[in-house]
């Protein structure tokens, strides 16, 4: 069976008026299928970079990074969306909600652009409600719901279009501690019925629950 | 279907800066209603102008002494009735020649006074020109040959002197000398700037008494038919340089007239349209401003759909559709305000107006263009931005 995601020697350097920050200096890591891994480290570690080089959603300056067994540098723009789509389900910290747009029409989205018809898209985000515990909350908009439920739908969104990575960035740091956990219980669900779950956390309960633990610090694994 | 979500959410943007989208709309709205108004009112004068001309009558040949021509100086005729006499040799057909010698009296019935525009005239003015009488009858033969005084009145002039009273058979005054009123024209309007019901027609043999001459202004000829037009204008303009050799004769048709008057007015709808073109381009960049403002404001929802898998072409598409759809919107506003002001101005004001389908077409196609054309820019910005940026952006 090939990993979900292999990242040999990447690095990652932003140039920012003219001054370059090494944000990941040659990291390698492997997330198999149905994985668990929490990612640890203090803040301004490169974890954040190093998820958005996992989920697609950037390109490594440096080494060779396979998602879904294709090497991102080879990929045009159109395929890196093809793959953020189909391949990965990204959750950030502060929910990134379309605000107007119910808990349904959020949760579609992805299935937009893979063309699925309105109907379809519908029924399929009021099921991954349902999965994520929100069947009664289907046509709120984000304004009326808590920011735990808020979360819950960013989850169902980011799984609705059956991806294999789940990778969520600090996704309970917007929450007390109470729904957090209930956020990360749903999240270990996930992965128990088989979707593989990166997880950027400070806590160090959480992170000792995931199958592996990796600690960054200055851009490198310690 | 990525379509018809970008049309859903273009339309879902919009309806959220209702006031915004208003604001912008207006440029397009106003420079759009301009185009049409203003074409409406160019196309409406040149068509009046046009019917003005045709309404003289048909397969006119008017010739004149000097020559046609911007800047040249006016003449003054050698034409006498002598001339005339070899003109009707050459149109084989007296009935077809008119002429005219023309002055502004004064003219006086009882007790009310006005004043008229005098025209010395043969019997034949009627077969020649379209004029139509109101009551009683035209200057005859007779009246010609003999000199007599009698007169023909034009609508307003008939109005001024007699009121609601019938005028046939009274006596005016012309220049303080008695004519017998036979008949009266009807109501005719301005046509090309003058107002035809202020005439007088009388025997051209009475009026150069009148006036102490023998001369006429000019003549017309109604050419049998179109194509004979050209010949009998040389042959005419030839006899009568032969017979005045001193003097340049010019023949013009209601062809060449229309022609000019076309072409003028034609460069006049033309630069309106250009005027109003200008404030539509205005209308376009503000369009475009409003685009890029858009795009700003939603960075994050931008990288959050391209994180789900927008391909910068389905965020390109979206905002795309959002300036065609102001654009748009607009231009059917501004079509409605145009056409409904061309409307009430052909109504309520002397300036003709008529709506062609084409400028309607055209400030559509436009508005639409000017949509694609700026909003190109703000929607190539919003497909090429990078998520990672455009999510952290707060
Ligand atoms: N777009 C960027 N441009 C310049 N520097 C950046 C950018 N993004 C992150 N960095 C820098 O890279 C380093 C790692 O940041 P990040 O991955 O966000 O860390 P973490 O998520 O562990 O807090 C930090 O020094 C940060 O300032
Ligand atoms: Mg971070």
């Amino acid at each position: 069976m090939t990993a979900a995601i292999v990242a040999d020697n990447v690095s990652r350097t932003y140039q920012l008026d003219g001054v370059s920050v090494d944000a990941l200096r040659g990291v390698s890591l492997t997330v198999e299928t149905g994985d668990y891994v929490a990612i640890v480290g203090t803040s301004g570690s490169g974890k954040s970079t190093l998820m958005h080089l996992l989920g697609g959603l950037d390109r490594p300056t440096g080494g060779t990074l396979l998602i879904g067994g294709r090497d991102v540098a080879r990929l045009t723009p159109d395929e890196m969306a093809e793959l953020r789509n189909t391949t990965i389900g990204f959750v950030f910290q502060s929910f990134h909600l379309l605000a107007r747009t119910t808990a349904q029409d959020n949760v579609g989205l992805p299935l937009v652009y893979r063309g699925v018809g309105r109907r379809e898209r519908r029924e399929r985000a009021a099921a991954m409600l349902d999965r994520v515990g929100l069947g009664h909350r289907v046509t709120h908009r984000p304004n009326q719901m808590s920011g735990g439920e808020q979360q819950r739908v960013a989850i169902a969104r980011a799984l609705v279009t059956g991806p294999s990575v789940l990778l969520a960035d600090e996704p309970t740091g917007n929450l007390d501690s109470a729904t957090g956990q209930s956020v990360l219980a749903l999240l270990e669900t996930l992965n128990a019925d088989g979707v593989a779950v990166v997880l950027v956390t400070h806590d160090r309960e959480v992170a000792a629950r995931a199958h592996r633990q990796i600690r960054m610090k200055d851009g490198l694994i310690a | 279907m990525r379509v018809a979500e970008a049309w859903r959410v273009a339309l879902e943007a919009l309806r959220a800066n209702r006031l915004r989208s208003m604001l912008t709309m207006l440029g397009v709205v106003i420079g759009v209603a301009a185009v049409v108004a203003l074409v409406a009112i160019g196309t409406g004068t040149k068509n009046q102008i046009e019917n003005q001309v045709e309404g003289l009558g048909s397969n006119l040949l008017i010739v004149v002494p000097g020559r046609l021509e911007a800047g040249a100086a006016p003449t003054s005729s050698p034409l006498t009735l002598d001339d005339v006499e070899a003109v009707n040799r050459i149109v084989g057909d007296r009935s077809r020649v008119a002429v005219t010698i023309s002055s502004g009296e004064a003219v006086r019935a009882g007790s009310r006074t006005g004043f008229a525009s005098m025209q010395g005239v043969l019997e034949t003015t009627p077969t020649v020109f379209v004029r139509r009488l109101d009551r009683g009858a035209y200057l005859t033969r007779t009246d010609v040959s003999t000199g007599r005084r009698v007169v023909v009145l034009g609508a307003g002039v008939a109005r001024d002197l007699f009121g609601d009273r019938d005028p046939i058979g009274r006596q005016i005054t012309i220049g303080g000398v008695r004519f017998r009123v036979v008949g009266t024209f009807e109501q005719l309007g301005q046509s090309l700037g003058v107002d035809r019901d202020g005439e007088v027609h009388v025997p051209v043999t009475a009026a150069q008494r009148l006036l102490g001459t023998e001369r006429i202004d000019g003549l017309a000829i109604r050419a049998p038919d179109r194509e004979r037009i050209g010949e009998l204008s040389a042959a005419v303009v030839a006899a009568l340089t032969d017979r005045h050799p001193d003097t340049d004769f010019s023949a013009v048709t209601q062809e060449q007239i229309l022609g000019v008057l076309g072409d003028i007015l034609g460069v006049l709808t033309g630069v309106l349209a250009a005027i109003a073109g200008i404030s539509l381009l205005v209308g376009g960049v503000g369009v475009s401003n409003i685009m890029l403002v858009s795009v700003r404001e939603r960075t994050k929802e931008i990288g959050l759909r391209k994180a789900v898998g927008a391909r910068p072409r389905d965020i390109g598409v979206q905002f795309l559709l959002e300036a065609v759809l102001l654009t748009t919107t607009g231009g059917i506003l501004g079509m409605l305000l145009g056409g409904t002001t061309a409307l009430l101005v052909d109504r309520f004001t002397p300036v003709p107006a008529a709506l062609t389908w084409w400028s309607m077409a055209l400030a559509f196609g436009v508005s639409a263009a000017v949509g694609i054309v700026f909003g190109v820019v703000p929607a190539q910005r919003a497909g090429r931005l990078d998520p990672v940026v455009a999510l952290r952006t707060e």
